[in-house]
């Protein structure tokens, strides 16, 4: 009985690993990064346009628009590409396919960000430059990037919510004469509704958070943008760009993205869980 | 050994060959992270050896410096560009983001995609103080963190223009002249061609054991060769 | 539009965008190896880079992405199937189980670099263990995390009720039952986390690259830094020193990806055969 306790409090203990990663985490990225915002004053660190480390001018507003663009982009690309899938695996393909799409939709997730982001490079960018025009390296190849690495998680989040609209939902609107189309649109989408919308944040918060295959394929301008084509920086492909060299202030400065883009990030989690404690509660 | 983006490839390679030529000597680590990183490792003693592509600062004394070669940075664009020559302060205004098309400067009508290196570059720190006079790059300007991906851009656009290390230059991309001088091993031996600056190898104190060894044969005619093979230029 | 013409064109888009999809990561696939495939062979995968990887093989990344995965996966397995069991057979819902699965699912969605940031000040800096393979898989194990969890706990789940109640009828502890009912039925499901980790850990780069270093030599320790397939990728390809030897080590790496889809699948269809 005492080894039954011990092993009880042991695995106690390791119940709160992760728990316990993430409060290590927030606390070393924000020891590391909230001095500087502290220095620079939030208003100006978050708002101020001028990014230069060696003149000691600290200001994030272009990455911040640079994420929005390149995250707004690929949720306009990727979110009704994923839903429109997710509603052609669990309504209209043939069970085969179905069974087929799966897996291939998770190999999608399993492939390494850095091969994104070469092929975007060698195959995305050159075309965007010729067809296009531009630099080719810009927000449009980072958007076009990006959406195809979040298709997986919003199309098998959607997946799962729309097969757990319960069955009488959509006989109940066939019986009534509805196309199938209908009752997709009309009946299992609205009640599919929260478990997309979590999809779509949770995709949100890959796009925003993807480093290498954005480095690659953005061109990391400071320019604030004001077309698709022109070159951008990311809030995260700018860490990922200095990090190498920056010391001091300037390497503070780069935990304190990390700060604001942690921040962002947990505000995503919390809504995306909340979202998905009202779909279960329905 | 730790610091410099751009000494880390010839480092790397030095640290190869050495290792062939005495195949019972331990491992040598060759670390990217900056100049700056190179010449903090190299204090802290976390890098035996640290690598610099600048002079040090003077806060920063108090380490042996040890010039291992010298490398030009050569002005690059894309192949088929018209243009083989600007002259120094052309290449500034370009920088600035006053010019803007290619067609100013007698090129094609095009518009000029600036690609710079990032902020803490060494490569940056050097082109900045002999070309931009204090003056900013341009925001517009494309930021990449090494001369191989400044390399890649510029070989990829036709209206971009970018600055590497000589070494660095390949059929991929074009050198350009610079008031008339262009970039090669001889002018910059020769002093002709004013876009220079050392590779340096710092340590804290004497260097003992594999370091020593190691810096003695970075330094010695064969060691020199390799360095000259790979386009920098030998100290004398 | 009739409701008949809407539900074609519906119809219609819906097998437009499944095919595309499915189009696109055929296209994806059969591009990287393509150019990856004719440079791969025996001499390629066990030598050494010669000239920072201009030519020669990738070994000593093969070996450096062995060693981090291998240490991450020690220390996530434990530690993940060990939170799913005390989740699912020590404990009822409550404000505690809530928080840990909030830790969890938020970890989860912590992106590669913050991982990398915070792996380089707390262990390569605030620990002094320098860019290692301990600091990387260290880095790597917390990543991984709320992967083992969330499907050590799914299959747990899975495990009959009354096979549970059988085993304590019998007089066995509560963790003589976890070890001899629940941990041999979740087995499967559980060895799908753990192989999905090693899918995760084989293809990150942002957090490898701050905390485990670019160093290419062959590794001697724990604490030696090391380059991985995805970082020697990632600077063979940025820094274009050669687009062969790039492709090439992609060519590896999607390999080694689709390997370990294989397996998750074999594994989820044993595990659907089984219930």
């Amino acid at each position: 009985m005492v080894r039954e306790r011990i092993i009880r409090y042991l695995l106690l203990l390791v119940a709160f690993s992760a728990l316990g990663s993430l409060a290590l985490i927030t606390l070393f990225i924000f020891k590391e990064g909230l001095p500087l915002i502290v220095k620079v004053g939030l208003w100006r660190f978050i708002f101020g346009s001028d990014w230069s480390p060696s003149r000691g001018s600290f200001g994030i507003l272009s990455m911040i628009i640079g994420s929005l663009w390149v995250t707004t982009g690929a949720l306009i690309f990727g979110v009704p590409l994923g839903v429109t899938v997710a509603i052609f695996t669990t309504e209209f393909a043939p069970p085969a396919l179905t069974a087929a799409v799966r897996p291939l939709v998770q190999l999608l997730a399993g492939i390494p960000s850095v091969i994104y982001g070469f092929v975007g490079l060698t195959v995305l960018v050159p075309g965007i430059q010729r067809y296009l025009g531009g630099p080719g390296p810009s927000a449009l190849a980072g958007a076009m990037v990006l959406a195809i690495m979040i298709l997986p998680t919003i199309v098998s989040i959607s997946e799962d919510s729309i097969r757990a609209v319960p069955r009488e939902y959509r006989d109940g609107a066939l019986a009534l004469g509805a196309t199938q189309w209908q009752t997709i649109w009309r009946v299992v989408v609205p009640a599919a509704r929260s478990g997309i919308m979590t999809s779509v944040i949770l995709g949100m918060g890959r796009a925003i958070g993807e480093t290498m295959a954005v480095i690659m394929v953005v061109g990391n301008a400071l320019a604030i943008p004001f077309s698709p084509l022109q070159s951008v920086t990311t809030l995260t492909s700018n860490i990922g760009l200095e990090m190498a060299y920056a010391t001091g202030d300037h390497r503070r400065a780069l935990f304190a993205t990390g700060v604001v883009l942690f921040v962002i990030i947990m505000a995503l989690s919390m809504s995306a869980s909340a979202m998905s404690r009202r779909s279960t509660r329905r | 050994m730790a610091g410099s983006t751009s000494v880390e490839p010839f480092a790397g390679l030095l640290a190869e060959r050495y290792r062939a030529e005495h195949p019972q000597s331990p491992p040598i680590n060759v670390q990217g992270g900056g100049s700056s990183a190179g010449i903090q490792a190299a204090q802290s003693g976390s890098a035996e050896i640290g690598m610099s592509s600048r002079w040090l600062k003077e806060e920063e004394r108090g380490l042996e410096t040890i010039l291992i070669a010298w490398d030009a940075i050569a002005i690059i664009v894309h192949p088929s560009n018209p243009l083989s020559d600007l002259t120094l302060n052309q290449v500034g205004e370009i920088f600035a983001g006053r010019i803007e098309n290619w067609a100013s400067l007698g090129g094609s009508d095009r518009p000029i995609t600036v690609v710079t290196r990032e902020e803490g570059s060494g490569t940056r720190g050097a082109f900045e103080e002999l070309v931009m006079g204090g003056e900013r790059i341009t925001p517009a300007a494309l930021r990449q963190d090494s001369n191989g991906a400044v390399r890649v851009i510029v070989a990829g656009d036709p209206g971009a223009i970018g600055y590497i290390s000589l070494g660095i230059v390949d059929e991929r991309v074009k050198p350009l002249s610079i008031e008339g001088v262009s970039p090669s091993q001889e002018t910059v031996a020769s002093e002709a061609y004013g876009l220079v600056r050392p590779f340096l190898f710092l340590v804290r104190g004497e260097p003992q054991g594999l370091a020593k060894d190691f810096i003695d044969y970075v330094l010695s005619p064969s060691g020199q060769e390799i360095l000259e093979e790979e386009g920098l230029v030998r100290v004398e | 539009m009739s409701a008949k013409t809407s539900q074609r064109v519906a119809k219609t888009l819906s097998w437009v965008a499944g095919l595309s999809t499915l189009l696109l990561l055929f296209f994806l696939l059969f591009y990287v190896l393509w150019r990856g495939l004719p440079v791969l062979n025996l001499h390629f995968l066990l030598s050494n880079p010669e000239s920072m990887g201009r030519s020669g093989g990738i070994f000593p990344t093969i070996v450096g992405t062995a060693a981090l995965t291998l240490v991450a996966i020690v220390i996530a397995v434990p530690a993940g199937v060990g939170t799913a069991i005390y989740l699912t057979e020590y404990t009822q819902e409550s404000t505690l189980t809530r928080l840990i699965r909030f830790g969890t699912d938020s970890l989860a969605g912590v992106p590669s670099i913050i991982f990398g940031l915070f792996g380089f000040v707390f262990f390569v800096i605030t620990l002094k263990m320098s860019w290692s393979i301990l600091a990387g898989g260290l880095t790597l194990a917390m990543m991984i995390l709320p992967t083992v969890v969330r499907t050590s706990e799914e299959a747990i789940r899975a495990v009959p009720h009354d096979l549970r109640q059988a085993s304590f009828a019998l007089g066995a502890t509560r963790w003589q039952m976890v070890t001899t009912v629940v941990l041999p039925g979740a087995l499967p499901g559980i060895v799908t986390g753990i192989v999905l980790g090693i899918g995760r850990s084989i293809g990150e780069t942002a957090a490898v690259i701050l905390t485990a270093g670019s160093s290419l030599g062959l590794p001697t320790s724990l604490l030696s830094p090391v380059r991985t397939m995805a970082v020697h990728f990632y600077i063979l390809a940025r820094e274009g020193i050669s687009d062969q030897a790039a492709w090439g080590t992609g060519a590896v790496l999607v390999v080694a990806v689709l390997l370990v889809n294989v397996v998750i699948n074999w594994l989820i269809g044993r595990m659907v055969v089984r219930r």
